[in-house]
């Protein structure tokens, strides 16, 4: 493309990106299936509270269960169906927790037709937001914190950039690059409703370069817009989409540690968020369905799914054919910071980007040898940490000197033990410690 | 219970790995040093090929017998011992008593490894403590040098010595090396015979090639920073240039400097262990001006006429230090 230097931010990784399974695959809808699971919080923050109870009938994208607070948002019936319980059900960390179980309506249609929302244009900033947390959106990055609650520009605060996040560094994962290339005009509609109220000196949307087709077509299509939008081709590098990442990469600044983007001036937002708005607004579609890239390498039939919010994944495994001998673990999100599953009987949730069956040519489980201090783990940290040393003390369980050596600067990315030489569990000794300490403070605090 | 075959694994994320792992990297060093093993028997024969089965015997049964790791043999198949006991022998002379040569790997496995918690734990490269054991208790048989003779199947006298004896050095012809020569009698020896190895001195201070086209070998498979070797020959041949510029008639000239004694088999193999150089970038070139600056001091003022032994040692020592005074800033601390 005779891109001269691209962007980036300094260290991380580049897995292999596994993408070519499903990259150039159309998004296909899903078939409605008989059952569906719903957690109650699937989302960062307060649970909603159902407003259904066992019996009822419900109509696709009927609100079942409402926000329960500003950090929280409502949730929305994926299909016409009966509600058969309101009850414990499993969620995708493998725990049991409030949840409504709907049967489809098996002689529905499933046509959609519920009512249009307001005119965003005709609405304050306060009703876009509570508009925007009644459709039940959330980020659909993977994180799942509620869209209205980053909109919310606090008294004070000033946001000069909205950056859109369209890295998708995850190896695997091609629902947002899917998401670009199918749907730019819902994204551009989405970002010109955003602008509207947070009315932003520059938008940015960064791509990774592994993605032409979507630079292309969305460079297109906001060349014909009003709108102040520049596409940022981003050099191939994981975790470009973690959000402090992006902003290095794109505004060549750093957030402050334990801040947030706004306090430099930002806004990032995963761009299926963005065409979500679109969706909401013009058509009238809470969040009940996303895209799924369901792929990897123990898997008959890889594609990009359109999935109804709630399905078990045993059904969406089955639909893509099966998984193929060998298959050794089954993980909700990404490879690299995404959650393995114990049973196939989880649901897709709000937060779910892509449904991996894996086996162990790819996971290459490793034995574990001693630190040889080889500084790649260093090389690798986006967040400039000492993995090395954190790991060290871990092995020591010396947790408040991981503290003083930043562990809580760490947000999980993985690259450390992707890089280790030595097999060292780095990351998931981090997550252990970091809950420990946390669980300590709050004793603390309360004693 | 008895379980059924296993179907998923439960585990927490990444589930991916790079194709790095530490035995592969500890093999690949390995296998870089083949050619000087091979150069060491052209040069100077069987003799030199037993000291060098001597050291890695002492290396690899300390490393067996006294591991704490389970199952033992995890820790022999790392590669780490015979890393180990492939340098300390290359920085042996050629007609080195053999029970001496066994000792020293004992050693350097035993004092300079397993002593502090096994592989990662030890502060000073094993290959080169065990080189300075031998030093301190046998000054006399470490610093007899043979000239290479071209005999590739016949051992030396001392080769054999029996255990506590130095044996005689009855059949060799015993020389000095390049860097004692400067050193004794301020005559230096042509660049073209220190670059191909036909010198005096111990198995690896031989062909000075060897080693520079191991080392690219090995930046170039990023088995090694290049930042060590970089600092370490600029700072010797800044500092050297120096006093050469001064008075080329009782100085080296910094080529002979570099490619003279053990200055590359220690700086693309010992000064750039991974276990005992810092980690960060800015460390490292502290680590490698201090060799190169100890080199360069102790070769000039020094008693003895090599200091490269010295000058990583000491470097091994300052790394914690090193490592503490160059620490990263975070992201998002700046």
């Amino acid at each position: 493309m005779g891109m001269s230097k691209l962007h980036t931010f300094s260290h991380g990784i580049h897995p292999d990106e596994y993408k070519e399974f499903t990259e150039h695959l159309p998004v296909e809808r899903m078939p409605f299936s008989d059952e569906y699971v719903l957690p109650l919080g699937q989302h960062i923050g307060a649970p909603s509270k159902a407003i259904v109870k066992k019996g009822d009938k419900v109509l696709r994208g009927q609100k079942i269960a409402e926000s329960t607070g500003f950090v929280s948002v409502a949730l929305h019936a994926p299909v016409d169906g009966t509600v058969t319980a309101v009850d414990l059900v499993e969620n995708t960390s493998g725990q049991m927790v409030p949840g409504i179980r709907i049967k489809t309506d098996a002689y529905s249609t499933q046509q959609f037709s519920q009512p249009l929302p307001p005119d965003p244009t005709t609405l304050s900033m306060k009703e876009f937001l509570a508009s925007v947390q009644e459709s039940g959106l959330v980020g659909l990055g993977g994180a799942a914190f509620p869209a209205h609650v980053k909109f919310a520009i606090p008294e004070g605060k000033t946001c000069r950039y909205i950056i859109l996040n369209g890295c998708e560094c995850e190896p695997f994962l091609t629902s947002d690059h899917r998401t670009m290339v199918e749907q730019p005009d819902a994204i551009v509609d989405g970002i010109g409703i955003l602008q509207h109220f947070i009315k932003a000196e520059k938008i940015f949307i960064g791509i990774e370069a592994n993605k032409p087709d979507a630079i292309e077509i969305l460079g297109r299509k906001i060349a014909d817009s009003t709108l102040p939008v520049e596409v940022i081709p981003l050099k191939v590098k994981y975790p470009q989409g973690a959000e402090k990442m992006l902003i290095t990469a794109v505004l060549n600044k750093e957030v402050p540690s334990g801040k947030l983007p706004l306090d430099v001036e930002s806004l990032v937002s995963n761009i299926g968020t963005i065409a979500a708005i679109s969706h909401w607004f013009r058509k009238g579609m809470p969040l009940i369905e996303r895209i799924v890239t369901v792929t990897g390498t123990a898997l008959n039939r890889p594609a990009n799914l359109l999935v109804p919010i709630g399905t078990p994944i045993r059904e969406v495994l089955d639909y893509c054919g099966g998984l193929k001998p060998g298959a050794s673990r089954i993980l909700l999100g990404g490879p690299m910071m995404g959650q393995v599953q114990k049973t196939i009987h989880t649901p897709v949730v709000k937060g779910t980007s892509g449904l991996l069956a894996l086996t162990d040519k790819e996971v290459k489980p490793m034995e574990e040898y001693s630190c040889i201090r080889c500084g790649k783990c260093i090389d690798a940290c986006p967040m400039h940490l000492n993995p090395s040393l954190l790991g060290l003390l871990a092995k020591n369980d010396l947790w408040d000197e991981m503290e003083e050596n930043y562990v809580f600067d760490c947000f999980e990315c993985g690259s450390c033990s992707f890089v280790c030489p030595s097999g060292i569990p780095l990351v998931q000794s981090f997550r252990v410690a970091k809950g420990l300490l946390r669980e300590k403070k709050a004793k603390e605090k309360a004693g | 219970m008895k379980h059924k075959e296993k179907i998923i694994t439960v585990s927490t994320s990444p589930f991916l790995h790079s194709t790095d792992s530490t035995p592969r990297i500890m093999w690949e060093v390995v296998l870089s040093l083949i050619p000087m093993v091979l150069a060491a028997y052209y040069f100077f024969g069987l003799g030199a090929l037993s000291v060098l089965i001597a050291s890695l015997a002492g290396c690899l049964v300390t490393e067996y017998a006294f591991s704490i790791s389970q199952p033992r043999w995890t820790s022999l198949k790392d590669g780490s011992a015979v890393i180990t006991g492939l340098l300390l022998a290359l920085c042996l002379p050629p007609g080195f008593p053999l029970w001496m040569a066994f000792l020293g790997g004992v050693v350097a496995i035993g004092v300079g490894k397993l002593i502090w918690g096994g592989l990662g734990q030890n502060v000073f490269n094993p290959a080169l403590l065990g080189r300075a054991f031998l030093q301190a208790s046998f000054p006399t048989a470490i610093t007899t040098w043979s000239a290479p003779n071209g005999q590739h199947f016949s051992f030396r006298g001392t080769n054999l010595a029996m255990p506590f004896f130095q044996g005689e050095n009855i059949d060799a012809v015993s020389t000095a090396t390049p860097l004692a020569q400067m050193k004794f009698e301020h005559t230096s020896t042509p660049i073209i015979d220190l670059l191909l190895g036909s010198t005096g001195g111990s198995l690896g201070e031989t062909s000075a090639l060897l080693f520079l086209l191991a080392g690219i070998y090995l930046i170039w498979r990023k088995i090694i920073n290049w930042r060590i070797p970089l600092s370490i020959l600029l700072t010797v041949a800044v500092f050297s240039g120096m006093f050469f510029l001064i008075n080329p008639e009782q100085y080296p000239s910094p080529l002979f400097m570099i490619f003279s004694g053990g200055l590359l088999l220690g700086t693309i193999y010992m000064a750039t262990d991974l276990v005992t150089s810092p980690v960060t970038p800015k460390g490292l070139w502290i680590y490698g001006l201090g060799i190169g600056f100890f080199v360069v001091l102790i070769r000039i003022w020094g008693g003895l006429p090599e200091g490269v032994m010295y000058a990583i040692l000491l470097m091994n020592a300052a790394t914690p230090l090193i490592n503490r005074f160059t620490k990263i800033k975070p992201y998002g601390y700046k």
